[in-house]
């Protein structure tokens, strides 16, 4: 790096630009955080918190957090990995996410960063909320409760699209994903199979239609290898943009 | 002290829930390692040994959600009875694929099934006061008792019921390579 500034990742130095963020620097250097709602493509979200580490003492969201000089960063102690346990495991009970009945089981991010953490448990009270399917949209479905309301959809339709298709509407646990239709329903919408908003969902919310099982469980992305080697799912999931891609459901 | 005791053998009973049996199966799938097994513990109640009631256990493994009120009744007896309890398989640990049918109002699903579904011959309500009452909803087992260990998967292979058994009986930690950790 030619800035030469650095800080320190569970004691390792990390090389860091001006205007890095800690996790845009420990990405580079191969080091990796925890993370659901960032995809390095674009701007930091910050709202699954998964990325939590500890910045001299205080708890920040790696994907937010500007890397500074001499800074120390906690990204692997037993008390940050428990803290992203406890994010996963509400993020679990609060949606209906049945592993063995999804299409997107073994190459679901929110599934392999579970794996990460040695998460066994779901710990707390399931609220079983009942969502419903859009399956309105010839190409794509939609299921309601698998979404983690990362956000990645609709920064993906509004910056690279440019279609803003997808927005999040209401506020706390209300809160839910919305299609710009005249209907609200995903098929009167802009949305093509193409997008790169269909390709940057780490769960298995919004799906290609018609290739759910071409990849068998247990040959799927983080079957055998965690996320730390493997990477995001959303590098799988890169859709071909003239033909249908065959590595969508990696 | 009963003869398993003297023999230094632990007590080890299981139940299914409301699961497809594929957990039980699944530690089947433990082949000849099960002559092993047999020397580590005694089976009391379990469907292999087909003992119906449960005596005082040491390890209890519980496979299945809860979905009715014998669920209840019986996932409450091991909990009085096992010192250790342990949820095996994505039925016990989140209500797995019978929970889907939360998403449903429970008379809107028996209406469905025996009175209006195609094919349905002499629609009926089924009513035997022996067919124990459907809960309202399918609850992962740790919403009704305390649950010591966890083991997720659909099933947990053999091999990660194997390993969770041999460390919690020889006092190691419990710890899966990442190949055994799956909700899948």
């Amino acid at each position: 790096m030619s800035s030469g500034k650095t800080f320190k990742l569970d004691g390792k130095a990390i090389s860091f630009e001006e205007g890095d963020t800690i996790m845009d620097a420990a990405l580079r250097a191969g080091e990796y955080i925890p993370h659901l709602c960032h995809n390095p493509e674009f701007k930091p979200h910050g709202s699954c918190r998964v990325c939590v580490v500890d910045v001299n003492g205080h708890s920040m969201s790696a994907c937010t957090r500007p890397a500074e000089q001499d800074i120390d960063v906690d990204n692997s102690s037993d008390a940050i990995m428990d803290l992203r346990r406890s994010l996963l495991q509400m993020l679990f009970v609060e949606g209906n996410h049945i592993c063995p009945a999804c299409e997107k089981s073994g190459a679901c991010q929110l599934q392999a960063v579970a794996y990460y953490t040695r998460m066994l448990s779901p710990r707390f009270t399931h609220f079983f909320p009942r969502r419903s399917i859009d399956a309105s949209h010839p190409d794509i479905v939609f299921y309601f409760n698998r979404c983690i309301l990362c956000g990645l959809c609709e920064r993906a339709s509004r910056d690279v699209d440019g279609k803003n298709v997808f927005s999040i509407s209401g506020r706390g646990i209300n809160s839910k994903l919305v299609f710009n239709s005249p209907s609200g329903k995903l098929g009167d919408s802009e949305l093509s199979v193409t997008d790169k908003a269909v390709s940057v969902c780490p769960v298995g919310a919004l799906l290609p239609k018609h290739q759910g099982y071409e990849k068998p469980i247990g040959k799927r992305l983080y079957d055998t290898k965690p996320i730390s080697v493997v990477g995001d799912a959303a590098l799988y999931q890169s859709v071909n943009r003239s033909s249908k891609s065959s590595e969508s459901n990696e | 002290m009963n003869d398993a005791a003297l023999q230094g053998k632990l007590k080890l009973a299981t139940a299914a829930l409301c699961g497809c049996f594929g957990c039980h199966m699944s530690l089947l799938d433990i082949d000849e390692r099960i002559l092993k097994l047999v020397e580590l513990v005694e089976f009391d109640r379990t469907p292999l040994t087909d003992i119906k009631s449960i005596g005082q256990c040491d390890i209890g493994l519980i496979e299945g959600g809860v979905a009715n009120a014998e669920n209840v009744e019986v996932l409450r007896d091991f909990r009085k009875h096992c010192n250790i309890l342990v949820a095996i398989g994505e039925c016990a640990v989140n209500g797995g694929i019978p929970a889907m049918r939360n998403q449903f109002d429970l008379q809107d699903c028996l209406q469905e099934v025996y009175i209006d579904g195609i094919g349905v011959e002499n629609p009926l309500l089924p009513n035997d006061p022996e067919i124990p009452l459907l809960l309202d909803k399918v609850h992962p087992v740790h919403e009704v008792v305390r649950i010591d260990y966890f083991l997720p998967g659909c099933p947990p292979s053999a091999d990660t019921i194997w390993t969770f058994i041999n460390d919690l009986i020889e006092g190691n930690d419990i710890s899966f390579p990442y190949s055994l950790i799956h909700y899948d």
